[in-house]
């Protein structure tokens, strides 16, 4: 009978090209952070998809509740006057 | 992002009305994710699905292994070698997808070792000539891309998003083996009659990938009501048929089915019985090479194992040192 001792549970995010920022690809196991790198490596980028790697242990994330989606963020969606297009400017009025 | 803590204990009470809301949210098409309330039949039923379908790109690799030191070419065995590596990925994003579901990946690996846990039965079929190689990457990959693209908007979020990464490797898949095969099929007489056999052999159990007919199938009631499937397995067969025999034709290949023909009403092609007595024998595993793949598949977790320790006490190590530095 094998152990029940598996390598850690890392998530991975990958940074496509220079200029953008880092996605989350998914999530692999490694024993280490190195590893876990050089796996990241060979699962989510066969294809040249990204130019930087980063893993997160993926105990080490806190995430939100999905229960307080509604008190997180519905406060913001009566908020329209933190959008531009709720002011009104006059037509003749150009360049903003 | 895995699902690290355990769902909360709900009440009978609240579980009804939580069902009621959370068939709403798929009902609306809202993705179910990994910490959203689900029903535990639902957790169950995406578990197995999921890592039948790890298992399934896992064993694939084993057919395929078969020929890697004996493929014709360079080009061929690069593109061999390529195509092996994307199924141990396939297998490898279905796995962490199942994980978010609260499994393990030992729990699912323990579960196909003791043969508890199924694979797609197309594995258990032997690769005897080059022209396996091709007709798998032209039929059974092509079977697979019908499947999985039907998936790619399955109502479990990561799993959804595995389906759209691993459609978009598999074509390079279908098209390297629909190149080999058009390479035999107009080569000498022994090469055309070697992609022949090779077609004989794997259009029936490609058909079967499909799984039987929806009334014989007891899940897709469910599976329809929570959207983890779209569309029905006939339907989905019935593509494959439809786009695969101009393909054959193409290649002045004979689909091995005489009942085969055109349906100038329906616009489709109406084809033979499928034997789904070979494929139960199959499935419950008296294929041809079922205890030889399980038998790989063992030995090799049981022959890595000092490898995982090693690298696990190796970390420790490192750790330890870099404390007390
Ligand atoms: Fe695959
Ligand atoms: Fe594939």
């Amino acid at each position: 009978m094998t152990t029940r001792k598996e390598w850690p549970l890392w998530e991975v995010f990958i940074r496509s090209r220079d200029g953008l920022h880092h996605k989350h690809a998914g999530s692999l196991h490694a024993p280490d952070a190195e590893l876990a790198i050089q796996n990241a490596r060979d699962l989510y980028t066969r294809r040249s998809e990204g130019v930087s790697i980063w893993v997160v242990p993926s105990a080490q994330i806190t995430a939100s509740e999905p229960a307080d989606k509604d008190s997180l963020f519905d406060p913001a969606a009566s908020k329209v006057y933190r959008h531009p297009t709720f002011y009104t400017i006059p037509e003749e009025v150009t360049n903003i | 992002m895995a699902g690290v803590e355990k769902p909360e204990l709900v009440t009978a009470a609240d579980e009804a009305a939580l069902e009621v809301a959370f068939q709403a949210r798929v009902d609306a098409e809202t993705r179910i994710e990994p910490r959203d309330w689900m029903p535990e039949k639902y957790r169950k039923f995406m578990v197995r699905q999921i890592s039948q379908h790890a298992h399934s790109e896992y064993v694939g690799m084993l057919p395929e292994g078969n020929w890697i030191t004996r493929a014709p070419t360079l080009r061929r065995k690069a593109a061999l070698l390529a195509k092996i590596q994307d199924e141990a990925g396939h297998a490898a994003y279905l796995y962490s997808a199942a994980e978010t579901l609260g499994t393990s990946r030992d729990q699912m690996l323990e579960d196909l070792h003791s043969g508890k846990a199924k694979y797609s039965s197309i594995f258990n079929y032997p690769t005897l000539t080059w022209a396996d190689i091709g007709t798998i990457g032209w039929l059974v990959d092509g079977a697979a891309i019908v499947n999985q693209v039907a998936l790619c908007r399955t109502s479990y979020g990561p799993y959804a998003r595995a389906m759209v990464r691993i459609c978009k490797e598999e074509s390079f898949h279908q098209r390297q083996g629909f190149e080999i095969i058009t390479t035999l099929a107009h080569g000498a007489p022994e090469q055309k009659a070697m992609a022949q056999d090779a077609l004989n052999r794997w259009w029936w159990p490609a058909l079967m990938m499909f799984g039987p007919h929806d009334a014989d199938s007891p899940n897709s009631e469910i599976a329809f009501k929570w959207k983890v499937k779209r569309q029905s397995n006939d339907d989905l067969r019935q593509r494959f048929v439809d786009m695969t025999v101009p393909q054959a034709d193409y290649l002045g290949l004979t689909v091995p089915d005489p009942d085969l023909k055109w349906n100038g009403e329906t616009g489709q092609y109406d084809f033979g019985a499928i034997d789904w007595e070979e494929f139960w024998r199959v499935v419950k595993g008296d294929g041809l090479c079922n205890r030889d793949r399980l038998d790989a598949r063992r030995s090799a977790h049981e022959d890595g194992a000092w490898v995982r320790e090693a690298a696990l006490a190796h970390a420790a190590k490192k750790r330890a040192t870099k404390s007390a530095a």
